[in-house]
């Protein structure tokens, strides 16, 4: 198990190298083939009146008119060795791990991620904690009631939610909830945690709700799926034939063998939602990790988006690996193998 | 002293969009303490949509039961499990009768390990600590044949071969010592050798036991009494011996010589039946079995137009449903089919 795990971290490794020169290609490249030139992209950070010797400076300083893989390797060693960058008058010292500076904020940029993590980790812990009670238990219902009033009803809402962007329903909420009935936050606000966990919930209630309802659709839909097979299986009928009472049939037996595939897809999810929940994050201005990045892509400020895909993709293969290490917890037939 | 277990006139239907499925349509059985009744029939002969009947185990509005099925517990009492509320028959499950299914890799949940699954059917209807209950599930598999029962008690039903996790599942069904034990077709997915020992081990039993199975092999060797089925009716019951020796319905005639034997040439080692079982939605009128029967036209026209009831032939307790008149199936029995047997 020890080794496996080594393994896997060392493959994690290379993974983050692949998306970050990838990220780098397309940031760096691209702009290049499309005609810009160095200088072109120095003067974003020369301010407005710069002569043009001026601007060349700046890119030969920034290191704009170094090759690609020289920055991209100024870039790795700044992870590993922490890198010093000059802002004109004085120098600023990015320890390692250095996920790169702004010029354009005059800022580390790991620094200004883990400010926005708690914010992005509150809204997707809290929108998990509601989409897997709500998806799984109405999946649960409408796979016992198939073709019931609330199984048509449920997978019809369902559809509604894997179906509408959030920017939609969550625009919608706010104006019902928060405009015309004003009883929740009208957005844009986030208090921490640790300094009112009331006002904190109150701030994030409709965002959690929006959240969920797009995720609950989807685990509403699998775990129906899940349970109608697994209440057909052989194992269900040798549960009732030994004479328990049917709830423990469904849940300790049916959701048992159902919620395996959830699980994968929840460990995913949420990981994927840790490195930024864009849409909800911009519909509501919660300054998270997500709202960071869809600025940092707005103003072209590549440091940044370098810094918000290093940290995503770690999220993504964290959740991988979490997720097929608690596959080994949860089946016993991975475990032996 | 009444049987331990009386169906009467049990009727299974299952109605669908093309029509009404009668899965069982007028069964009546009787199976004393301690015996052993075999069911044989081909597939969609209604012989497992009784036994889940009598277990209780059809899903509630998908099939119409009718008829009665009387067992006789000796906790509870005498009760017609058709008349009984889904509870009070769900409270017998596993105590006074268990079942045992074909497939015992899919019929063992594969994210417990076996002593999770004997404890939980022993628990259920004992009050007894979680130890005590463990050491009762050791000693079940240790009764059941399973060597090193004490450590395998904690492996996962794929951690066992096919015919160990058929023992493993009788031993989860022994576990509350039921009077009546249902096997439907308990061999039909293990190796022959394996086969073999777990007959042994059902025959042990102190339960009585009711054996399905299209295999006539298996029947012959656990039943002390045979019922033969065919489109959800019984066209022949009695004495196992009497059954193997004399088997009065032609359909009986038809199972004895599909059976392959070594001892025959290969020309003459199968004798299938003509036909296919009959659609359950629209069986056919008189004896269903008359458009398979090579002795249909002896009957005078009346194997085309009403049912048969099971009558006595032989002898007083083997009973045939078949329209041909004794001498006359006597006379069949000796001159074509017992040189064939």
């Amino acid at each position: 198990m020890g080794i496996y795990i080594v393994r896997r971290m060392i493959a994690a490794v290379w993974l983050l190298l692949i998306v970050t020169a990838a990220t780098f290609v397309v940031f760096f490249l691209v702009p290049r083939l499309a005609g810009a030139t160095p200088d072109d992209l120095a003067s974003r950070y020369a301010g407005r009146t710069a002569s043009p010797e001026v601007i060349h400076q700046i890119a030969i300083k920034l290191g704009f008119t170094d090759p690609i893989w020289v920055q991209y390797g100024r870039f790795v060693k700044g992870l590993v060795l922490g890198a010093d960058y000059s802002t004109g008058p004085t120098t600023v010292h990015c320890p390692a791990p250095c996920l790169g500076y702004s010029f354009l904020t005059q800022n580390p940029v790991l620094p200004d991620l883990l400010d926005r993590l708690p914010v992005t980790m509150s809204l997707a812990a809290g929108g998990a904690l509601i989409w897997l009670l709500a998806g799984v238990s109405t999946g649960v219902i409408s796979a016992l009631h198939r073709g019931s009033v609330f199984d048509r009803a449920a997978m019809g809402v369902a559809l509604a939610g894997v179906s509408l962007p959030i920017f939609f329903t969550g625009l919608l909420a706010l104006s019902v909830f928060s405009y015309w009935l004003g009883i929740t936050a009208p957005g844009g606000s986030y208090t921490p945690i640790n300094e009112n966990p009331l006002h904190w919930a109150y701030d994030l209630l409709l965002p959690w709700i929006t959240l969920a309802f797009l995720y609950a659709a989807g685990y509403a839909r699998l775990t129906r799926a899940g349970m109608l097979d697994t209440m057909g299986e052989d194992f269900i009928r040798t549960a009732r034939a030994k004479g328990l009472p049917e709830r423990t049939v469904v849940l300790r037996h049916g959701l048992r063998a159902a919620l395996t595939p959830i699980l994968t897809i929840f460990g995913i999810d949420l990981g994927l939602l840790l490195g930024g929940a864009i849409l909800t994050e911009s519909t509501y201005s919660l300054p998270g990790i997500g709202k960071y990045s869809v600025d940092a892509v707005v103003n072209n400020d590549l440091p940044k988006v370098l810094g918000v895909v290093l940290v995503g993709s770690m999220f993504i293969i964290v959740a991988n690996l979490v997720v097929d290490l608690l596959y080994a917890v949860v089946d016993p037939r991975v475990r032996y193998q | 002293m009444s049987p331990l277990l009386e169906v009467r006139d049990l009727r299974v239907h299952f109605p669908t969009e093309d029509g009404v499925v009668k899965a069982v349509d007028g069964l009546s059985l009787q199976l004393e303490r301690g015996r052993r009744l075999g069911i044989v029939g081909e597939s969609g002969s209604g012989k497992s949509a009784a036994a889940l009947a009598i277990m209780g185990l059809h899903q509630p509005g998908t099939a119409r039961i009718s008829g009665e099925i009387w067992l006789d517990s000796t906790e509870s009492g005498r009760a017609d499990l058709v008349r009984a509320g889904a509870e009070q028959v769900r409270k017998l499950r596993g105590r006074t009768m268990a079942m045992i299914f074909q497939d015992p890799l899919s019929a063992l949940h594969p994210y417990y390990t076996v002593g999770h699954q004997i404890v939980e059917a022993y628990r259920l209807h004992h009050d007894v600590s979680k130890q005590r209950a463990y050491r009762h599930a050791v000693e079940l598999l240790d009764r059941v044949g399973i060597p090193q029962s004490g450590s395998r008690v904690d492996d996962y039903p794929h951690q066992f071969s096919g015919g160990m996790r058929q023992r493993v599942m009788i031993a989860m069904m022994l576990s509350c010592n039921p009077d009546l034990l249902i096997a439907d077709e308990p061999t039909t997915a293990l190796d022959v050798t394996v086969q073999a020992q777990i007959l042994d081990l059902i025959r042990d039993l102190p339960a009585a036991v009711l054996v399905i199975s299209h295999d006539l092999g298996v029947v012959a060797e656990l039943a002390d009494d045979i019922l033969v089925m065919y489109a959800g009716r019984a066209v022949e019951y009695g004495p196992a011996s009497d059954v193997f020796a004399a088997p009065q319905h032609p359909y009986t005639w038809g199972l004895l010589g599909s059976m392959p034997r070594w001892d025959r040439t290969r020309s003459q080692r199968l004798a299938p039946i003509p036909g296919t079982p009959p659609s359950l939605i629209n069986i056919p009128p008189g004896c269903p079995f008359h458009p398979r029967c090579r002795y249909a036209e002896l009957t005078g026209g009346q194997a085309t137009s009403v049912r048969p009831e099971l009558r006595p032939a032989g002898s007083p307790e083997h009973l045939v449903a078949c329209h041909l008149p004794n001498p006359r199936r006597a006379q069949i029995l000796a001159d074509e089919i017992r040189p064939t047997l």
